[in-house]
């Protein structure tokens, strides 16, 4: 009776278990002579008022005995479930179904209505005529100036040296407490096309300013998982003096068009590339990977790379139209985390 | 289609590619309106305001100095004028008594003829108000007073039909606790309804109120929001509160009455370059460059409304103060209208053979000029409804 309570009651396999744990329970219970079938005896059949579950046992040591069965009764039979699906898909073969995909957040990310569509005219025309136009359609090319906040320890100095030789015809200047708003017009005088602010906190670097000149956007990052040469496992020579090739994965979003344009016009642009090194921006989940390789295709289909060169990763706090001003700039985006971050299936990049 | 569904559009936006979206937000359908059928940087929006005859016409003041009229009847482009004199971009706009005022930044206020078919012709008045101009404002109450303010330009107020020098012209307030001069960015202004009071925003996340009645020329009422400049504000339906947007998006209801902050609107990712308050229901409408236009209720409950994603930066809006949100009253009985008459013209298909090939197109553009002459004649009816 309580048995059919207890299956009519409980789900299924949930119902058998709570069933086999309820007689055991129900014999330790009830059995106050037969203490010594307590936990050595094949559960009997012993029926429980349904709705009784492990955690009302009081005591400790019973509760934990009685919890440590279910959880291996509970193992068994789902790898006993396992086994069972595994043959019948071998047994069907061909005809068996489709592996179910697992669910990811990647694969559940929300819709975003940003999305550009490679075929959208107007958003073509609003990135063929921005700030960056000039540098896709080859009539500047890059020179970057590369600095840090005021006064930096030797981690932060040794990644600016890291970074000059990455990205080419880029140099380093020690900051001696300048104001950016007075470093960028001397910049642009001087015919920079980029500024790059490594900023520091307790001796290791945590964000990145990047600054197109002429009047072109700031991106402001955070910087985390620094990794200098040195600190690199299994890596190969310094890099040389050819120019990287850049890909840039999964800039999907209209913010993610603008930011994949910034990090690309810090490169020369030049389709017939010498050299084998690449750098990489990859950008998952809104967090922005930076890697730099040296590949060598060992045939058609297979390639060799080795890992040259500082590795960090970035994650985007706002963008600023016109040069560094924090104070007075309009912004195109900020990262606000009390609105923008309440989903976790949701990016903005 | 577009064209005669543009009069039914809720909100007007300019944008930074010079294209003028009309959206309708029953549909939620947004329409892209260029003079010259492709987006030019040039032509970048500026300012926008109703023209004359109640909200029938646009009037779109574009980068490179022209003023272009369309017409939300027929959705399109009508004519544009030149309206040169002064560097800088349009920073306002208005429409008075068939003539047009326009300043830019350069602080050059002219007031032109508005005979559109006249390429260029001279203006009819001229100010200089002061370099630097970041807003001009006409009072809705009394046409033919603006306002002007900018960076470092002080806001005045100015009659157009009196005399050169301003009817009111402001004065800093006094020297803060360092006795260091408090600097002066006025970025928005808007006339309080029923008196002769104005409010402005500055850059320095201040918002100020002035009274032109009272002895003082100091501003009567001051009280500061956040931290970052104040871009755009607008007047809620009751008169006692504005609504202020900064460059980070945060946008904030603010009490002119104590100078209280009533609450705050969330959602907004990027500068807010256009805000306006419905006439009276209580929804607000905002843009910026975060290239997206939201619409927000204000209050019982407060929150997000609509969100339409338009493409490009957004730099200014008009909000259509219609009270009919639901558009097109008459538009389902037309097609009921026109099957029947289609089968009135197969009948007579059926009835005129070979012969009367030559009658049956003038008949069915008769017909068609009678349908138009039919919504023509609906027309004044649905708008003054």
């Amino acid at each position: 009776m309580a048995k059919a309570g207890d299956k009519s009651g409980g789900s299924g396999k949930k119902g058998l278990k709570r069933k086999a744990s309820t007689e055991e329970a129900q014999e330790t219970a009830v059995g106050d002579d037969g203490t010594t079938e307590s936990g050595v005896q094949s559960p009997k059949t012993a029926a429980f008022p349904p709705g009784f579950s492990i955690s009302e046992i009081k005591n400790k040591q019973r509760r934990h005995l009685m919890f440590t069965r279910w959880k291996q009764q509970q193992r068994k039979e789902k790898l006993a479930a396992k086994k069972k699906l595994k043959k019948e898909r071998e047994a069907l073969g061909d005809k068996a179904p489709p592996k179910p995909v697992p669910k990811t957040i990647d694969n559940q990310r929300v819709y975003d209505e940003t999305i550009v569509d490679p075929n959208d005219e107007e958003v073509a025309y609003d990135e063929a005529t921005d700030e960056f136009a000039s540098y896709f359609n080859r009539q500047t090319s890059p020179k970057i100036l590369i600095t840090t906040s005021d006064r930096p320890h030797g981690r932060t100095v040794r990644l600016c040296e890291q970074l000059s030789t990455v990205i080419p015809n880029s140099h380093v200047y020690y900051r001696r407490g300048l104001a950016l708003k007075k470093i960028i017009p001397q910049c642009i005088s001087r015919d920079f096309t980029d500024l790059i602010v490594i900023n520091e906190d307790r001796k290791m670097p945590n964000g990145l300013i990047l600054s197109h000149l002429p009047n072109g956007p700031t991106a402001h990052f955070k910087m985390s998982s620094v990794r200098l040469r040195k600190e690199i496992k299994r890596r190969g020579k310094d890099p040389t003096e050819h120019i990287p090739e850049i890909i840039l994965n999964n800039f999907t979003t209209r913010l993610g068009h603008s930011i994949g344009r910034m990090f690309a016009s810090l490169f020369p642009h030049n389709p017939q590339f010498i050299g084998r090194q690449v750098a990489t921006f990859h950008n998952q989940r809104d967090y922005i990977f930076f890697r730099f390789h040296r590949y060598i295709f060992k045939s058609e289909k297979k390639v060799g790379i080795q890992e040259l060169g500082p590795r960090f990763t970035l994650k985007l706090r706002s963008l600023q139209k016109g040069t560094f001003d924090s104070k007075y700039g309009e912004y195109e985006w900020v990262h606000k985390p009390r609105e923008m971050d309440t989903s976790r299936r949701k990016f903005h990049l | 289609m577009a064209a005669a569904a543009a009069r039914w559009n809720h909100v007007w936006v300019g944008t930074d590619t010079g294209i003028l979206k009309g959206v309708n937000l029953q549909r939620k359908q947004a329409a892209n309106f260029t003079a010259s059928g492709q987006p030019r940087r040039e032509e970048a929006v500026s300012a926008l305001c109703w023209g004359a005859g109640g909200e029938t016409q646009i009037l779109v003041g574009c980068a490179d100095g022209t003023v272009k009229h369309f017409s939300t009847e027929e959705g399109r482009f009508q004519g544009q004028r030149q309206c040169p004199g002064g560097e800088g971009t349009f920073r306002g706009l208005a429409q008075v008594d068939g003539t047009l005022i326009t300043c830019v930044d350069s602080g050059i206020l002219r007031v032109w003829h508005d005979k559109d078919r006249e390429a260029s012709s001279d203006p009819l008045l001229e100010l200089r108000v002061g370099p630097g101009v970041c807003r001009m404002r006409q009072d809705p109450a009394r046409p033919h007073i603006v306002a002007t303010g900018g960076k470092e330009n002080a806001l005045k107020v100015w009659d157009l039909q009196g005399s050169e020098e301003p009817l009111f012209r402001a004065k800093n307030v006094r020297n803060d606790w360092l006795d260091l001069r408090v600097p002066i960015w006025d970025q928005d202004i808007q006339f309080l309804p029923e008196s002769q009071k104005l409010v402005t925003c500055t850059g320095y996340h201040q918002v100020r109120v002035y009274d032109p009645a009272s002895p003082q020329r100091r501003p009567v009422l001051e009280a500061t929001y956040g931290e970052y400049p104040l871009t755009a504000m607008t007047l809620t339906p009751e008169g006692n509160s504005v609504i202020v947007g900064n460059t980070h998006g945060q946008l904030a209801e603010i009490d002119l009455r104590q100078g209280r902050l009533l609450g705050c609107l969330k959602g907004l990712a990027g500068s807010v370059r256009g805000l306006q308050c419905h006439p009276s229901k209580p929804l607000l409408a905002s843009c910026g460059l975060d290239r997206v236009l939201r619409i927000h209720r204000i209050r019982n409950p407060r929150g997000l409304e609509h969100k339409v994603y338009l493409k490009s930066q957004l730099n200014c809006l008009l909000l259509s103060g219609r009270d009919n949100w639901e558009d097109e009253p008459q538009e389902p009985q037309e097609p009921n209208k026109v099957p029947s008459e289609d089968t009135e013209t197969d009948e007579l298909w059926a009835s005129l053979e070979a012969a009367a090939k030559r009658k049956l197109p003038d008949w069915e553009q008769t017909q068609g000029v009678l349908q138009a002459r039919r919504r023509k004649k609906k027309r004044p009816g649905s708008t003054s409804s």
